[in-house]
């Protein structure tokens, strides 16, 4: 629904700018932190890994670092059921397309996390042909995991942080998130229909 | 090597000769298919194993070097067939001869634009179709307008070309169907959980039986060959723990000692004793995060988080070494970075015993089940001869009976001092395959227990020039990775950054045998298949 | 052993004593609506995280244990997030066979709960055909799959369906064959009446030979019913990343995830009533204190215990084997279990003639 047709409810517009203006409505808060709770608690990531930062996300899953103990482990193979996309190893051209397409086919809401140099902005291979410098260019990124690949304690740091943000977020008022989605579609746009 | 010379001399008088580590023949490319015939179908010379197609850009001409090796005489043979034309290259294909050859050419092709004449598949194999120029050409033009990052899809293509030599000597442009539209095509990766990475396979099945598989490469071409052809020697040396990140050790001293090779250095016993180690702690450690993912593909997810208790333990002997996980950066020219951590000879001693524990465990828990026996006996089955033709090397390639461990036909570092034995079995199945690796984990710790008391004392690292330039000329050398032989090719100008270098891959073989294994069996088989050939992705693209 | 249809039975009179018939009918089927609901929504939660700290224990991890104390409160935020998740609708696929799809799977577990024997007298309905209702309703989850795989408009999602399709048909003879086995040993297809009839010994142990083989075969099948490992195939994740649901978001998927797990305890629940006595209290004749002091622990924490128990041995079959090939399954099916459940089917007769049983 278009945002000009939804304009008209009185009543949210009016929770929006009390939320915006004078803090939080006790009703919204306590809805909008146990919404939080429950989605900073239940984090499932996407199986997505193109190289070696991709083993070690399974390290991270293995019995020495046990992301089970977060809620993380329910690793889901469709993107449609996962909420973050670990973009786990090099992004190259021919694979550019396809990353931004498992973005699209995420639910939201959807989170991104750069894992490694080579997500972050191309790493060891910057100057190459053919890789893309930094999935940024590609899609949103809500947290950014330095390494080469980043040992599994940085990438449990990384979606503590992930988890930390979507605390913060506001799910009746959350008109900056979108928003600045919608800024980053404008500066980065597709160049075929989705589907 | 003489006589080889001798012989292909009589038979192919336009042929002139380099001597070398390897015998190079120079033959025009109107002979080059018939000489390959030759050299492959000859018993006395029976070239059947092309291990390395390398594509070049001598400025003045384009060209291949082609590597050969006989199985059964344990002899080598380079050679080289070059052409003028950069408007429009073409060679003669050699693919109906080597089947490996089918991608190598298509690898050529895509770097260097050669056409290969009568291959029945020319399509570009890492690059999009509408990539424009040739990247590892030396003329080509990397400016990023040229070939900005696209978020279109490419089109999916139900046909390729192919350039047929017809009777009088023309070459003729024919397509060729891959897919009939009627066909039921599914498209398997490269986003998908069983294809360890991003590999793409469209797949056409007949309900749940496949009848073909296309392979899409690419979707992590990371263009390190031509990223090291800027860089100076020493700095290349940090992709190859990139390449094959399971077999990162292993790589790099493959390296290492081709670089050292050029220069004739000598690398003091310590370090070469430290480098064995390390390939054999890392090889187990890549064949346990096999045996993790492997099982974990065929349901049996358990079995993961055994086999990687396990491989905590040697990272944890790495990480003490080395200072990282998994990118080591610990061999360099003339030896390794640093000496060894105190605790290292107490901790390999613990891996040693606990191993035979683990090993039996697994055995229990995943071997000997009925269900496992049923998902991989008689599944995939790889003849020796198709695993010569296909290039299939390592525990794969053993597992078809084929004695292809480098460590023993072409002995580097302290290897031929060592006793173990070389696993060969018989069937090539995906059973073999598995058990193939499981007995190399224990030859691994047999090579460790040998080495583990008698590190000697002594020097690190050989005294190596701060800016290294290799003399003109060209080099090869190979080493026995986790998943089979890896070479490496450098060509020097006398620069101090080389010249082409060419990481020999041996994913990219075992990627190119699985439509062959696959057709007839079911989806499922698909994954065992893959599973046990055990491909890392950014190996085969590089 | 304190019978709870009393408790129900003075609900119904006091409703009776001042409204009319009609308004206490609709009173009650509220009040069960809701009560089913929140044992539903409970048992699936408590499911998943029972699920997913077990397979931990397997795997040598800890399981989930932050949010809350050790972690209980895991799965209830999963159920908040895939509440209020994103539905992605998608252009070209079946609208309403697409919705419909989910709630015919979560409706099919749902029936079944109307039959199963909770407690002593704690039951929705009690039909004389019960068992054969069971059999008969806990089908309909395959037609949601069907549809799930079909209005996906994916070619993952229907080879998923597909062979979906083919495991139920099959798997469905056994789970049928083996019930008829317990019902002829019992005499009778009322749930209540094959409770009362395993009183004294339950029927895995007066049985004995056919009604183990009719176990083994029964646990066997319950599990590809329930589309678990190693009969995980329709979403046999390393091959059709997620099979059927593949499409799935927001909480058609949770649906999908939920009824998993309540099947399995249906699956195990239809087990307990079969084999172990339903909510009987484990009595050995002769020993009368023992027997007493087991009457005092309330029938429906027998009844969930035992079904929480088999449960248990299910999950440990999806966590040790490795998945079968599609092939393999209906081999098993048709050339092993089928032609041996026959064979048992006879034998239990030859017992039950010859009364050959404790």
């Amino acid at each position: 629904m278009p945002y000009a047709d939804w304009k008209d409810n009185e009543y949210i517009e009016h929770l929006v700018k009390e939320l915006k203006d004078n803090g939080t409505n006790v009703v919204v808060g306590t809805l909008d932190s146990v919404i939080n709770w429950g989605r900073s608690n239940s984090l499932w990531p996407l199986t997505f890994a193109t190289s070696c930062c991709g083993i070690e996300f399974i390290a991270l899953g293995a019995a020495r670092y046990d992301m089970a103990r977060f809620g993380w482990e329910v690793a889901r193979a469709s993107p449609r059921q996962a909420d973050f996309m670990m973009v786990a190893g090099t992004i190259v051209h021919r694979m550019a397309p396809v990353v931004r397409r498992l973005y699209d086919q995420l639910a939201e809401p959807k989170y991104v996390i750069a894992c490694g140099g080579c997500a972050i902005s191309g790493g060891p291979f910057k100057n190459s042909y053919h890789v893309v410098k930094g999935v940024e260019e590609i899609i949103p990124v809500d947290v950014y995991v330095p390494g080469c690949p980043p040992r599994p304690e940085a990438m449990i740091y990384g979606i503590m942080q992930l988890s930390r943000k979507v605390k913060v977020e506001k799910f009746f008022g959350g008109v900056n998130r979108q928003e600045k989605q919608k800024e980053f579609f404008e500066t980065h746009p597709l160049e075929e229909a989705e589907n | 090597m003489a006589n080889v010379q001798e012989k292909i001399a009589k038979l192919f008088p336009e042929a002139t000769f380099e001597e070398g580590e390897w015998l190079l023949v120079n033959i025009p490319d109107a002979k080059w298919h018939s000489l390959a015939k030759t050299l492959k179908e000859d018993p006395e010379l029976g070239f059947d194993y092309l291990v390395a197609l390398v594509g070049m850009d001598w400025t003045d001409a384009l060209g291949c070097m082609y590597y050969l090796t006989s199985t059964t005489h344990n002899t080598h043979v380079s050679v080289k067939v070059t052409t003028d034309n950069r408007e429009n290259p073409m060679l003669h294909s050699i693919s109906d001869l080597w089947a490996v050859a089918n991608l190598y050419e298509r690898e050529v092709y895509d770097y260097y634009g050669i056409i290969f004449i009568n291959h029945p598949d020319m399509r570009r194999l890492f690059l999009r179709n509408d990539w424009v120029g040739y990247p590892l050409r030396k003329d080509y033009n990397d400016d990023p307008a040229v070939n900005p990052v696209r978020l279109d899809h490419e089109e999916v293509e139900d046909t390729t070309v192919t350039y047929v030599e017809t009777a009088d000597g023309t070459v003729e442009k024919r397509d060729v169907t891959i897919f009939a539209p009627e066909e039921f095509v599914l498209n398997i990766g490269p986003q998908h959980p069983a294809t360890h990475g991003v590999l793409r396979f469209r797949t056409s099945v007949d309900g749940e039986t496949i009848k073909k598989i296309d392979l899409y490469l690419g979707y992590i071409h990371r263009g390190i060959e031509k990223l090291c052809e800027g860089l100076g020697y020493s700095q290349t040396l940090h992709f190859t723990d990139r390449l094959d990140y399971l077999s990162a050790q292993q790589n790099r001293h493959c390296l290492c000692m081709c670089i050292e090779k050029a220069l004739g250095l000598e690398v003091p016993r310590r370090a070469q004793v430290i480098r064995v180690m390390m390939d054999e702690l890392m090889r187990i450690s890549s064949h346990l995060l096999f045996i993790g993912t492997f099982c974990m593909d065929l349901g049996a997810t358990t079995m993961l988080f055994y086999a990687l208790r396990e491989r905590e333990t040697i990272l944890n002997i790495l990480e003490k070494t080395c200072g990282a996980r998994m990118t080591f950066n610990y061999n360099c020219i003339g030896g390794v970075m640093a000496d060894l951590d105190a605790d290292f000879v107490k901790d390999v001693k613990h891996l040693i015993e606990i191993m035979p524990a683990a090993i039996k465990e697994y055995n229990t828990v995943f071997t000997g089940n009925v269900i496992a026996h049923n998902r991989m006996i008689g599944v995939g089955k790889l003849t020796k001869e198709d695993a010569i033709s296909y290039g299939v090397t390592g525990p794969a390639g053993r597992a078809s009976g084929w004695a292809c461990d480098v460590r023993k036909t072409t002995p580097y570092g302290i290897y031929n001092e060592i006793d173990f034995d070389e696993v060969i079995l018989k069937e090539g199945d995906c059973m073999d395959r598995f058990v193939a690796r499981v007995e190399e984990i224990k030859q691994s710790v047999r090579i460790l227990e040998q080495l583990v008391d008698k590190i000697p004392e002594g020097e690190i690292c050989a005294k190596v020039p701060k800016i290294i330039k290799l003399p003109e000329g060209h080099w090869f050398q190979q080493v026995e990775a986790s998943r089979g032989a890896f070479g490496v090719y450098i060509e020097s100008r006398g620069a101090n950054t080389p010249w082409r270098v060419k990481f020999n891959s041996p994913c990219m073989n075992l990627a190119g045998v699985v439509n062959h294994l696959t057709c007839g069996g079911k989806i499922a088989d698909l994954i065992t298949i893959g599973g046990t050939l055990d491909y890392v992705v950014p190996d085969i693209d590089r | 052993m304190y019978d709870l249809s009393k408790g129900a039975d003075w609900l119904n009179q006091w409703l009776n004593g001042w409204c009319a018939p009609w308004v206490t009918t609709v009173i009650e089927c509220v009040l069960i609506g809701v009560v089913l609901l929140l044992a539903y929504a409970l048992l699936a939660l408590f499911y998943i995280y029972f699920e997913r700290k077990v397979c931990a224990a397997f795997q040598c991890r800890l399981g989930p244990n932050r949010v809350g104390p050790a972690g209980i409160f895991q799965s209830v935020a999963d159920m908040f997030k895939i509440l209020i998740k994103e539905l992605i609708s998608l252009k070209y696929t079946d609208k309403f066979l697409f919705a419909l799809a989910p709630y015919l799977v979560i409706i099919a577990s749902m029936l079944c709960f109307a039959v199963l024997p909770w407690g002593n007298g704690l039951q929705i309905i009690d039909f004389n055909i019960g068992i054969f209702f069971l059999v008969a309703v806990s089908s309909i989850g395959v037609l949601g799959i069907l549809l799930a795989g079909w209005s996906s408009n994916n070619k993952f999602t229907l080879i998923g369906a597909l062979r979906s399709g083919a495991q139920m048909v099959s798997y469905e003879l056994s789970i049928g064959l083996s019930v008829i086995t317990m019902v002829a040993f019992a005499g009778s297809m009322s749930i209540t009446d094959i409770c009362m009839a395993q009183k004294d010994v339950w029927f895995i142990v007066s049985g004995h030979i056919p009604a183990i083989i009719a176990f083994i075969i029964y646990i066997i099948a319950g599990t590809a019913e329930t589309n678990r490992g190693p009969f995980d195939l329709p979403e046999a994740e390393s091959e059709l990343t997620a099979g059927y649901h593949t499409e799935y978001s927001g909480i058609h998927f949770g649906f999908f995830y939920l009824a998993e797990y309540l099947n399995l305890f249906i699956v195990s629940g239809v087990a307990t009533l079969l084999f172990f006595g339903g909510w009987m209290p484990l009595h050995i004749p002769g020993w009368e204190g023992f027997n007493q002091v087991m009457d005092y622990i309330p029938s429906l924490i027998w009844f969930i215990g035992k079904a929480i128990l088999l449960s248990f041995v299910i999950i440990w079959f999806k966590w040790t084997f490795p998945r079968l090939r599609i092939d393999q399954l209906l081999h098993l099916e048709w050339k092993y279990l089928l032609p041996i459940n026959l064979a048992n089917l006879v034998l239990m007769v030859i017992v039950i003639c010859y009364g050959l049983h404790f």
